[in-house]
């Protein structure tokens, strides 16, 4: 402590800035390419497919992509929120089911689109309300079990409702919007890109975006500084129902019908789509662009997989090991951000 | 001259055991109030009453001489008190210009609601870099506070306080985890901010920097101010056996 009598320090000579230093500029660089690591590994994917594929890049292959990962992308958009914040929502794949049969139900009645389209994405924002006020008001430590019921509850509710069986029909708006497309561009692809917009509004230019960051990093220092957590954790889950109902929107358009068992295991997929895009399980942190990556890299394995009528059983496993890898790259990259910290602590004080 | 903070009798119990005890305190304009003390002392409750985090049970807080209504950390805030907490209450995830600015964005148009209006990134960016500037906090991009080291963390932690405090920093342990050079760093910016005319009030076991930087020391044990006196050379020991109890 007899140190502190001498005034400003040694260290103020030794390496003035950091950036100088080539050790530390080769962590800077590292770091960098773990980051971008999510889009580089779509890359890498995508040429290496369309080298030893040739019918990849054809426009139909292309466009049967963008349809394919529409759902997987729509779902993973609202995810992303869910996971920022430092939750899981494991009922969005019942919740396409739910809201593709309830629409399907209104249809038999009530032949107007606008009326099916608001009722299947009500009921969709419906079940992640439910979600976020039961989580919530009722102050479940942890999301996972809450939405394991709704998983469970969303499911049983559409077998019930559709009497386990598919209710063919659907207006011919959301056949257009789920499975028509303009030449060979899906229509969909559309539905992915607008929401992906809205979805990067809302996360990086308004004061929600920034609270859902804040909540997700630190929620004790959140609720210090005066946001409200509460409230901000209600609409993450009803906005991730609300990208639900879009999602069973597209199903139904795409099968021409409600089907109380679609979106099976489709909340594992939305969950591997945004680890995939590099966000942190522990929340704080991941973006719209990489969980769309994310989404992409699950589409193209599977599309590749089937044009080379590998057995669909290989694919889920494909899928597990590009997850792993994944969760791998954080951890490395928990490591390179230690050792930054460790530089910074050395050079500047 | 009248202080910018003044407790008078503050009391706070916890069921049968007794926080504070009728203290009194006061800081004034380009001062540093050390408030020492060991663990139990009743420093953290008094602090946690000034932040809002508590409210008194009895007793007055006063600023300019007109008394205070403290019953959230937010009224804290309004009256220009705030408080570096001991775990920095950082958001590591986030630049420094986002924690700067957390749960007081700006950003437009008014007539929205404040969740969906627009943030003014640029001009929180810009502030935010003027403050870190002013107070000689340097990093060196603007990367996630994550990122950072222990006491460019606590730099910023600081400097966000400071930012923002126009009457009054509270500063807990704000040494606490940090190495030699580091804490000269913060302890020089301490008194930058006294320099500014702000009243700080620091808690600290260390005191070879509470010697160094306080203009005034007050000596807490088991929720009553026992002692208050400058500190030296002199005193030092004089404080030591306040701290420890009388018969030491």
């Amino acid at each position: 402590m007899a140190d502190l009598a001498s005034p400003v320090e040694h260290g103020e000579s030794r390496g003035s800035s950091p950036a100088a230093d080539p050790r530390y500029r080769l962590l800077q660089a590292a770091l960098f390419g773990l980051r971008a690591g999510p889009a580089l590994i779509l890359l890498v994917l995508v040429v290496v497919v369309s080298l030893t594929t040739p019918v990849f890049f054809t426009s139909r292959n292309v466009g049967n992509v963008f349809s394919q990962t529409a759902v997987i992308a729509v779902l993973g958009l609202g995810q992303l929120l869910v996971i920022v914040s430092r939750g899981i929502d494991l009922s969005v794949g019942s919740t396409v089911a739910l809201s593709g049969v309830v629409g399907a139900i209104v249809f038999l009645h009530v032949h107007s689109a606008a009326l099916v389209i608001l009722v299947i994405l009500g009921t969709g924002l419906a079940v992640g309300l439910a979600n976020g006020l039961v989580f919530v008001l009722g102050r479940v430590p942890h999301p996972f079990i809450v939405t394991l019921a709704s998983l469970s509850i969303a499911r049983g509710l559409a077998l019930w409702a559709a009497n386990g069986t598919l209710i063919p029909g659907m207006p011919g708006a959301v056949d257009t919007l789920g499975g028509g497309s303009i030449d060979w561009l899906p229509y969909s692809f559309f539905v992915v890109l607008a929401l992906g917009l809205l979805t990067l509004v809302l996360t990086t230019f308004l004061v929600w975006g920034r609270w859902l960051y804040a909540v997700g990093g630190n929620p004790d220092g959140a609720r210090r500084a005066g946001i409200p957590v509460g409230r901000v954790l209600v609409t993450v889950y009803a906005l991730s129902g609300l990208a639900a109902g879009v999602g069973g929107l597209l199903t139904a358009g795409l099968i021409d019908a409600g089907s109380p068992t679609s979106g099976d295991l489709a909340e594992l997929d939305s969950i591997a789509a945004v680890i995939i895009g590099g966000a942190a399980f522990a929340g704080g942190r991941g973006n719209v662009g990489n969980a769309l990556v994310g989404a992409f890299t699950i589409g193209v394995i599977r599309n590749a997989l089937n044009l080379h009528n590998v057995n669909a059983f290989y694919q889920l496993m494909a899928i597990g090991i590009v997850v792993l890898l994944a969760v791998e790259g954080d951890v490395i990259r928990g490591h390179v951000e230690n050792r930054v910290r460790l530089a910074r602590a050395l050079r500047h004080g | 001259m009248t202080p910018v903070l003044a407790v008078r009798g503050a009391t706070k119990r916890f069921g049968a055991v007794v926080g504070l005890d009728g203290v009194d305190l006061e800081v004034h304009a380009g001062e540093v109030l050390a408030l020492l003390g060991d663990n139990g002392a009743g420093k953290s409750t008094l602090i946690k009453c000034l932040s809002g985090a508590l409210a008194l049970d009895r007793g007055v807080v006063e600023m300019d001489g007109v008394p205070v209504a403290i019953h959230s950390p937010a009224d804290a805030r309004s009256l220009g008190i705030e408080t570096v907490y001991q775990d920095l209450a950082l958001f590591d995830n986030l630049r420094p210009s986002d924690n700067f600015y957390a749960g007081r964005e700006h950003a437009t148009p008014q007539w929205l609601p404040r969740s969906i209006r627009v943030l003014r990134r640029r001009e929180m960016a810009e502030t935010t870099r003027r403050t870190l500037e002013r107070l000689q906090v340097r990093l060196d991009d603007g990367g996630a506070v994550g990122l950072l080291s222990g006491g460019q963390r606590q730099g910023v932690a600081v400097a966000r306080a400071a930012a923002f405090a126009s009457r009054v920093v509270i500063l807990d342990e704000p040494t606490a985890a940090l190495g030699i050079r580091e804490s000269r760093r913060v302890l020089d910016l301490i008194l930058r901010l006294r320099d500014e005319g702000r009243a700080l009030i620091v808690v600290s076991h260390a005191m070879d920097h509470v010697m160094e930087v306080a203009d005034r020391a007050v000596v807490m044990r088991r929720g009553r101010k026992v002692g208050e006196l400058v500190p030296s050379a002199e005193t030092h020991s004089q404080i030591v056996s306040l701290i420890v109890g009388g018969g030491a």
